[in-house]
């Protein structure tokens, strides 16, 4: 029999008012035992204090072929962004 | 688009300093050598696991057991952020373990030399881990975004490995003359070894040039190489022992340290499997890799009766 175990993605807070962030990845047999790996191998140096793993396979990514219909619309809105509006220098606090 | 023109735009982004990252377009030729690069690197950290492992239970105190034991577990951390790196460009893990244990697949020719004495676990720390720490905080800066990752992760928990090496070093250098004999001893077997590691001279290796390119290495073998014995001819010094190279010496010109020739014919001999211990270190993985393979099976029928039974139990309700 040649079957491996699935693939997740570990995902790592590394303390409380931080987000989870992407630490890599690592193959186990079920859930369970992927968050016992990820303990084991992302957090032997007090990495983390919250671990999230998801199975690759349920990961949708958008696709690096589609970036620019993707992002290109927010090239030219300047707009969305403070500098854009000019005010005098007198105005203070804004 | 054409291929030529999406190799130009390749090749622009790595100019730029631009991460390459998984999905991306890249030359198939950038992604086998990434592959076979990453793979070597992963088995190079298991196999590392051996020569060490050697020691444990006989390590002389509970203080240097404990360091020994946090080490080879690093290693194989290592080997599995690798293995994980290699999986993003498509390669398969179990065929990368099989390309291991059938030969075909290298992994770094020092860990085919015996681990004899005590002091070896010294030498391997300090100049093995050092050897291995030049490579690879120039790789943290590699081109592959994942590669890259891994290489800063496996930094940062390398430099413990280098330090306990030393401090075992210092500790036999400083102790009675049988002790500093035996440190001498380790120093003179793994000296030649380590500066291997580095790999054939920039002349000799045919992928340099291309992988320098890509970005995938940064310093050819020749520039590591001589830093590494820059830095660590002082450290010797430092434990009063002698680095076996007559031809060691201070060049004011070059701002080096000028060395000895190198035995090229030793290193193609280990790489080509007659090193001392290339079979042992075979046999060994094969026999690690089989008896773990119903532990592997069981965990996965269990999974598998967990899920059909939670299944059955929602359809139930
Ligand atoms: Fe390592
Ligand atoms: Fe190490």
């Amino acid at each position: 029999m040649k079957k491996n175990w699935p693939l997740w993605e570990v995902f790592i807070r590394s303390k409380n008012g931080l987000s989870h962030k992407h630490v890599g990845s690592l193959h186990a047999a079920d859930a369970e035992m992927a968050i016992e790996n990820a303990r084991d191998v992302y957090t032997r140096r007090n990495e983390g204090i919250s671990i999230w793993v998801v199975e690759s396979d349920h990961i949708t990514a958008s696709s690096p072929n589609q970036n620019d219909a993707l992002f290109d619309p927010a090239n030219d809105k300047v707009y969305r962004h403070p500098t854009f509006y000019n005010l005098p220098d007198e105005v203070k606090y804004i | 688009m054409s291929t030529h023109d999406l190799e130009q735009i390749f090749q622009e982004r790595i100019d730029a300093e631009i991460k390459i990252e998984a999905k991306e377009w890249m030359p198939d030729a950038y992604r086998k050598t990434l592959i076979r690069q990453i793979s070597q690197h992963a088995h190079s950290e298991i196999v590392g696991m051996l020569p060490e492992g050697n020691w444990i239970t006989r390590a002389p105190s509970l203080r240097r057991k404990v360091a020994l034991l946090a080490k080879v577990q690093d290693e194989a951390g290592h080997g599995l952020y690798l293995y994980s790196a290699a999986e993003t460009l498509g390669a398969e893990r179990d065929d990368l373990i099989e390309q291991l244990l059938t030969g075909k697949a290298k992994y770094s020719s020092i860990f085919n030399y015996p681990t004899v004495s005590w002091a070896d676990i010294g030498a391997i720390g300090w100049l093995v881990d050092g050897a291995a720490i030049m490579n690879q905080v120039m790789l943290t800066r590699t081109s592959y975004g994942p590669y890259a990752r891994a290489m800063v992760r496996i930094c940062k928990e390398e430099s413990f490995h280098q330090r306990q090496g030393y401090e075992i070093m210092l500790a036999l250098s400083n102790g009675t003359e049988a002790q500093k004999n035996m440190a001498q001893d380790a120093l003179n077997r793994w000296w030649w070894p380590s500066l291997m590691m580095f790999g054939p001279s920039d002349k000799e290796s045919s992928h340099t040039e291309q992988s320098m390119r890509w970005k995938i290495k940064r310093k050819s073998n020749d520039e590591l190489r001589q830093q590494f014995i820059n830095q660590t001819v002082g450290q010797a010094d430092f434990l009063g022992l002698t680095i076996p190279d007559p031809d060691l010496k201070w060049n004011e010109a070059t701002g080096n340290y000028d060395f000895g020739a190198i035995d090229w014919e030793e290193f193609w001999n280990v790489v080509k499997g007659n090193g001392p211990c290339n079979k042992e270190r075979i046999r060994a993985s094969i026999k690690a890799h089989e008896d773990g393979a119903w532990v592997r099976e069981a965990a996965l029928a269990h999974a598998e009766k967990r899920s059909a039974r939670a299944a059955q139990k929602t359809q139930v309700a």
